[in-house]
């Protein structure tokens, strides 16, 4: 006999909201048209925690929380656009666009990049630290994709959609820090890669310029994201 | 109640004990400055002088005076003697001083402070017992605590000694031990598992490697009680790959308590089972993370996770798990065998029993000490350390690693305690103390330490990945006369969002001594600042 998960309410930003105890706090807030952002996180695939955007300010919490992770509980008193919070959100934008070349006048993902869309969203007009301008070689060898590590923010979604949707495994994370990058197999040519199977899943999951089908241009990158609501139901049980 | 084996291993050890004893030091400090010959030409001479009957030739563990070594100890009942900088040439002399006049130019004062003021529970055997001789252990008293625990009490009386204790995890976080155990103990039934975290990885500290070389039994014996508290039958010691000597005395005691049936199946003859297993690091600072340690046990990429839930609900493979500090764990068996209540009569309010220091940097007697909480860093640094060894003023003592901060000698007053470091803007961490004196550019400092939580971040977050780099860009601008004031406001501003952001407490604290040098040296990083203006004045 399985329990249902109870309906509780908890208010963020000032607002009683009601909820089952098994959503997320990023859930329920996006259910009721609160903005968080996320670049990590994607529904259908296990949660990361990584890229930090999503964190937000719950009461009696010592540090802040990161809402795609964090289930919501009775009472629970969420904020999520502090003064604190919002300069974070810059800060590590900020921090993504020197990372690597994000140039967007010239990336294929132009007018259609989640990076782009959040500096927009939060107010960063400007990047405030020295970019590192690392010369990644590009990996053209896929007769249809493309990789441009200098354009990948390094959010593993395509590492996570490749192994937990397609089965795979093509896609994983190579190297410690500020050098790791996301490589196929062991760090063989995508085209000669023995695990992958063209099936796409990464580049549609794709935020940025970083994986494209070969012949898209400037700004003509176009996500064919129908298949996401399906993920959910491709996988079981997960956390 | 011991164990046959326990009585077997006893009297061995009571049969071998002869009337002189001669301990020279085989820990890696003293090792890698010639111990191993030192040694050798001891043994020589003692065959030669025909004494082999009653003076025992023993390689011990460490001592803990590392910057006096080789380190050698000549001692019966009555009397011990500590000679220091031995050589081989030094041999015949030192086996002639037995029962004779001791060898004065190398006898070490035992008064002084840096021996007197300490009080050993985690040390008690470094530097008497033979690592590798689980009689000598038994001897001492070991495993002792591990039958009581087993035949004379329950695990949850084992939980609510330690909870008397107030023990509280020595790896730097602080957690309160009893309560951990607690969570374990209470989590979901079924497979449990205690792993000990061995990859001491702050620049500087030895504490645990000089634990786990001397007396590796004692950290297995921890384990185990834990094991039986918490309702754990497998563990794993998770050791740094760069500690050699370690990993091979631990496989030794492991072999060894299993044929004393103090580890395996019917551990001490009762139903409780343990079994423990070594894993080794492969090099990364990360790994002491406590989620990204179980995620390099199960073969994954060595990278933590979200917390919660805590490794205590869902750890190892998913299973509640018990993770603790090699020196948390060296404490288990004194606090059973002498009770809660004792360890809790030793150190302040809310930091109970001792610790364990590495003392390095600009200080005389560099090597690793064990002192009551609650003493103050002035007495440590300057009394049992004995000062800077030019004799200079001590600048600074940076607490905590890479994850800590300076404190000035304005404040070396202040108790060591968690509470008392936190306050100061440094942490307790692992038990690192490195001395500076005038002679330090608390900037270099603060570069230094940003360069090492660069490099050894993961990189799965991005105000961790990128925000170290790129702080550690600003430190080098500064330190090359680069910097404008813009530069620093931004540095400050990026150690607020590192901080207050990151996935791990690699990250979050890596801004630490920054933070802590802006606090107390602002005017170093000013300092910097005008250089870079003025330069561009003369330009214009």
């Amino acid at each position: 006999m399985t329990s249902q998960p109870r309906v509780i309410t908890l208010r963020i930003d000032d607002r009683e909201i009601s909820a089952r105890e098994d959503e997320t706090i990023l859930q329920v807030a996006r259910d009721n048209g609160i903005f968080i952002p996320t670049l990590c996180c994607l529904e259908g695939l296990s949660n990361w925690s990584a890229c930090r955007l999503c964190l937000v300010e719950v009461n009696g919490a010592s540090r802040l929380v990161a809402s795609c992770g964090a289930r919501v509980t009775q009472d629970m008193v969420v904020k999520t656009e502090t003064p604190n919070i919002l300069a974070h959100r810059k800060m590590i934008l900020e921090l993504l666009f020197s990372e690597r070349n994000h140039v967007c006048s010239v990336c294929v993902a132009n007018g259609h990049c989640e990076l782009q869309h959040l500096a927009q969203r939060c107010g960063v007009d400007h990047v405030r630290l020295p970019y590192r301008y690392p010369e990644l070689p590009l990996d053209l060898s896929h007769d249809l994709f493309r990789l441009d590590p200098n354009r990948c923010i390094v959010c593993t979604r395509c590492v996570r959609a490749c192994d937990e949707i397609e089965g795979a495994h093509t896609w994983d994370v190579m190297g410690r820090g500020i050098d790791c990058q996301v490589i196929t197999d062991l760090k063989t040519p995508w085209g000669a890669s023995e695990s992958c199977t063209s099936c796409g899943k990464c580049v549609h999951v794709c935020p940025t310029g970083a994986l494209s089908q070969h012949g898209t241009a400037t700004a003509e990158v176009h996500r064919h994201r129908e298949f996401l609501p399906y993920l959910t139901q491709m996988r079981g049980e997960h956390d | 109640m011991p164990t046959e084996e326990l009585i077997a291993l006893k009297t061995k050890a009571d049969q071998e004990c002869r009337k002189h004893r001669i301990c020279v030091c085989a820990a890696a400090s003293c090792q890698s400055i010639g111990a191993d010959l030192v040694l050798k030409a001891l043994a020589t001479a003692l065959a030669e002088s025909g004494r082999a009957a009653d003076v025992e030739l023993r390689a011990v563990g460490c001592i803990g005076l590392c910057s006096a070594g080789p380190l050698v100890r000549v001692e019966n009942e009555e009397q011990s003697t500590l000679y220091r900088e031995v050589g081989p040439g030094d041999a015949n002399e030192l086996v002639g001083s037995v029962e004779a006049a001791p060898v004065e130019r190398l006898r070490i004062d035992t008064t002084a402070p840096f021996f007197a003021r300490q009080q050993r529970i985690v040390l008690e055997n470094c530097g008497t017992v033979r690592p590798e001789n689980i009689e000598d252990y038994v001897a001492a008293g070991g495993y002792e605590a591990l039958c009581r625990a087993i035949t004379e009490m329950t695990p949850a009386e084992v939980i609510s000694e330690l909870t008397a204790s107030g023990l509280r995890g020595r790896g730097g976080g602080g957690y309160p031990t009893g309560l951990k155990w607690q969570t374990v103990a209470k989590s979901a039934d079924g497979t449990k598992f205690v792993v000990c975290n061995a990859d001491e990885g702050d620049p500087g500290a030895f504490m645990d490697r000089s634990v786990l070389e001397s007396d590796p039994h004692r950290v297995l014996e921890g384990m185990t009680i834990a094991a039986y508290a918490v309702g754990a039958s497998h563990g794993y010691v998770y050791v740094r790959a760069e500690y050699p000597l370690a990993i091979a005395r631990l496989k030794t005691a492991i072999r060894q308590a299993k044929a004393a049936n103090l580890l395996g199946q019917n551990v001490a003859g009762s139903r409780f089972e343990f079994s423990i297993d070594i894993r080794l690091g492969a090099g990364a600072f990360v790994c002491g993370e406590e989620t990204a340690l179980l995620a390099s046990i199960e073969g994954r990429r060595g990278q933590p996770r979200p917390r919660p839930p805590y490794p205590a609900e869902r750890g190892l493979y998913g299973r509640p798990t018990l993770i603790n500090n090699v020196e948390t764990f060296a404490n288990i068996a004194p606090i059973i065998q002498r009770g809660g209540a004792w360890f809790a009569s030793i150190g302040t309010e809310r930091s109970k029993g001792t610790k364990v220091f590495a003392l390095a940097g600009q200080i005389k007697n560099t090597g690793l000490i064990e002192v009551p909480m609650g003493i103050s860093l002035r007495e440590i640094v300057e009394s049992i350390g004995g000062g800077v060894p030019s004799g200079g003023r001590i600048k600074a003592v940076q607490t905590g690693g890479p994850s800590g901060g300076c404190i000035p000698n304005d404040q070396l007053d202040i108790s060591v305690d968690y509470d008392s470091l936190q306050k100061v803007g440094s942490i307790m961490g692992s038990g690192g103390m490195i001395v500076m004196d005038e002679t330090s550019n608390m900037v270099e400092v603060a570069r230094y330490f940003m360069e090492f939580s660069m490099s050894e971040s993961c990189g799965k977050c991005a105000p961790c990945r990128i925000g170290n780099y790129q702080m550690h860009e600003l430190l080098c601008k500064l330190l090359a006369g680069k910097a404008a004031a813009a530069d620093l406001t931004l540095l400050e501003e990026l150690t607020f969002t590192v901080g207050e952001t990151s996935l791990c407490g690699l990250g979050q604290n890596a801004p630490n001594p920054i933070k802590s040098t802006l606090r107390y040296y602002r005017h170093e990083y000013e300092a910097l600042l005008s250089a870079s203006c003025a330069a561009e004045e003369v330009a214009q």
